[in-house]
């Protein structure tokens, strides 16, 4: 019979943090079944033979986030107006604290957002992911580059200095050049039929609420898929595509030490 | 052995792609026959292709047999009589909809889309209104008409809208061409030209010299409209610095990437001063000065085409009187 010993002193306390510590856990999973879907994300079957080139899904998502709070930041200080706008841009630059910083990360951040995105765009594309049942994935990952490059765009004219201003009237009467809606088109992002205070706070409003609401929606959508579809092999990948892994025995490694068990190896 | 899951293949995208591309050189070498053969050809094989790639969801539905059995006996006299009651209504089939959850459905989406309608309408009118409004009426006063010499260029600084700061801040190239009879009159003639590129919209500068090297000074104006800024200069024409669209004096396009002449101002004499008016597009001028015989269009974008066939990409805009 064994001798059942007290715990000891260490072990309670491991014990007791432990309850400490699932105790919320458990409560918000009793009432929401939160954690077991972060769970579930977190820890869902990927290939065995996944490659550093498909993070590179996560770090576009890394620098949009980067986008958005940098960006959140920026619109503390911001000032939509044509009169002041360029004020405050020299403002949030040269006086409020770690300004230059932040700014400097929406800036940079806005190309380092654009060239993940196609280089995650190529990388889908080189293995194939967008092929059955992803299909789905790629068009919304492709209005998502759209959307990406809608936010460059709008978010070129916001400084509003000379290359802002008229890098944006190139930009509108692009748009306007499109047949059929072309000129409605630029109408509708100009405010009117000039460039005007209008077309900044436009500009603004579209690049901070509208756009990334559309984005943060899309990604959200993006995201479901992959989880539900699945990360994709790449294509030297051995194991085909779809096919549950069946579990087989190792080998059994004969020699001195241990006997091979079915007879064989080397007598 | 792979099961075949596409159609066959068959020659109508082939057509379809020659056609498209007979279309767009078209475009550039003859938009008015080779494009519009191209397009033809394009539509001609498109609607086989189409009409063969639907063509086993057009077929006819094969006519299925409906199953009858017949009832035993047995089964007949398992039937359980008509009680009254809960009893003597019928089981409701799996899936059966009733009157009032069909009423209730219907009124969740009914009375949700009206709701969503009542809200959105306003909204997206508020938002896309802008697109449809023409350009404001302005009235710029640009001085007395002695300021503005016979057969001088300036270039005028002004803002169409002193209150809107900036942004309306406009320049146009004015010259002074005399008077020319309108019937039993004698009544000014201005050339006005806007430096909006028709290229896309970049401002377009004046190819000679200004001030100091032309031994002239700047003037200014002081109006109802704030300062004018009058910049006397001798152009060889207008150059956009942006993309390099050339214009000569009267501002139709002599080289470049821009698709007609650029727009000009409409201008009225009050009082003795020049006033501008609203502006309208230009295809082309032919002659000069006050006896150019301007080809007029409403005020279209920079880069849409006003005549020639591409202006069917365009919203129509007639010419108007010369």
């Amino acid at each position: 019979m064994a001798i059942r010993r007290a715990p000891s002193k260490a072990q309670v306390r491991r014990e007791q943090m432990l309850a400490a510590v699932n105790y919320p856990l458990d409560w918000l999973e009793e009432r929401s079944g939160l954690v077991g879907g972060v769970r579930y994300f977190l820890f869902r079957k990927v290939p065995s033979d996944t490659n550093w080139m498909q993070t590179l899904g996560s770090a576009t998502l890394t620098a949009f986030i980067v986008q958005a709070l940098t960006g959140v930041i920026l619109a503390m200080y911001y000032k939509p107006s044509p009169h002041d706008a360029y004020a405050s841009i020299q403002n949030i630059t040269d006086h409020v604290t770690m300004g230059w910083l932040v700014r400097g990360m929406h800036k940079w951040g806005a190309s380092v957002f654009i060239i993940l995105l196609f280089l995650h765009m190529g990388r889908v594309f080189l293995f194939g992911a967008y092929k059955y049942p992803r299909e789905l994935n790629w068009i919304v990952g492709v209005l998502l580059l759209v959307l990406g490059l809608t936010e460059g765009f709008t978010g070129y004219l916001l400084p509003w200095d000379q290359t802002a201003y008229w890098a944006s009237v190139v930009g509108i009467n692009l748009n306007g050049t499109a047949p059929f809606l072309g000129p409605w088109l630029a109408q509708f992002l100009r405010g009117g039929q000039e460039i005007s205070g209008d077309t900044l706070s436009r500009f603004y409003s579209l690049h901070m609420l509208i756009i990334p609401g559309g984005i943060i929606a899309l990604i959200t959508l993006h995201l479901y898929l992959v989880i539900r579809l699945g990360v994709t092999s790449p294509p030297w990948s051995k194991e085909a595509a779809g096919r549950e892994v069946v579990e087989e025995p190792a080998p059994v490694r004969t020699g001195l030490t241990r006997p091979a068990p079915h007879g064989g190896g080397r007598d | 052995m792979q099961e075949e899951h596409g159609p066959a293949p068959t020659i109508w995208p082939l057509g379809f792609a020659v056609g498209i591309a007979v279309a767009l050189v078209g475009l550039i070498v003859d938009p008015q026959w080779v494009a519009s053969a191209g397009a033809i050809i394009a539509i001609v094989f498109g609607y086989l292709w189409a009409r063969d790639a639907t063509s086993e969801m057009r077929r006819q539905a094969p006519v299925v047999q409906a199953e009858v059995r017949e009832m035993t006996p047995a089964e007949a006299a398992a039937i359980p009589p008509a009680a009254e009651g809960e009893a003597a209504m019928a089981r409701p089939e799996p899936g059966e909809r009733f009157p009032r959850s069909r009423f209730l459905e219907a009124s969740t989406l009914g009375l949700g889309g009206l709701i969503g309608g009542v809200i959105t309408v306003p909204v997206a009118g508020f938002a896309l209104l802008p697109s449809f409004l023409d350009q404001k009426s302005y009235r710029v006063d640009m001085g007395p008409v002695s300021a503005f010499p016979l057969g001088k260029w300036f270039i005028a600084t002004f803002m169409v809208d002193p209150k809107e700061g900036e942004t309306s801040r406009r320049t146009a190239f004015v010259r002074n061409n005399g008077f020319v009879a309108q019937g039993s009159k004698q009544v000014p003639s201005f050339t006005v030209i806007s430096n909006r590129c028709a290229h896309l919209g970049c401002p377009v500068q004046a190819n000679g010299p200004t001030g100091a090297i032309l031994g002239e000074k700047n003037e200014i104006e002081h109006t109802k409209n704030g300062e004018i800024l009058l910049r006397p200069v001798l152009p060889a024409g207008f150059g956009c610095p942006c993309h390099g669209g050339q214009y000569d004096t009267e501002g139709n396009r002599t080289a470049g990437p821009p698709v007609r002449a650029l727009d000009r101002y409409q201008f009225d004499i009050v009082n003795g001063h020049l006033v501008l008016l609203s502006t309208y597009s230009v295809s082309h001028v032919v002659g000069t000065g006050a006896q150019a015989k301007i080809y007029k269009y409403k005020l279209a974008g920079p880069g849409e085409h006003v005549d020639g066939p591409e202006q069917w990409f365009y919203p129509l805009n007639p010419p108007h009187h010369y």
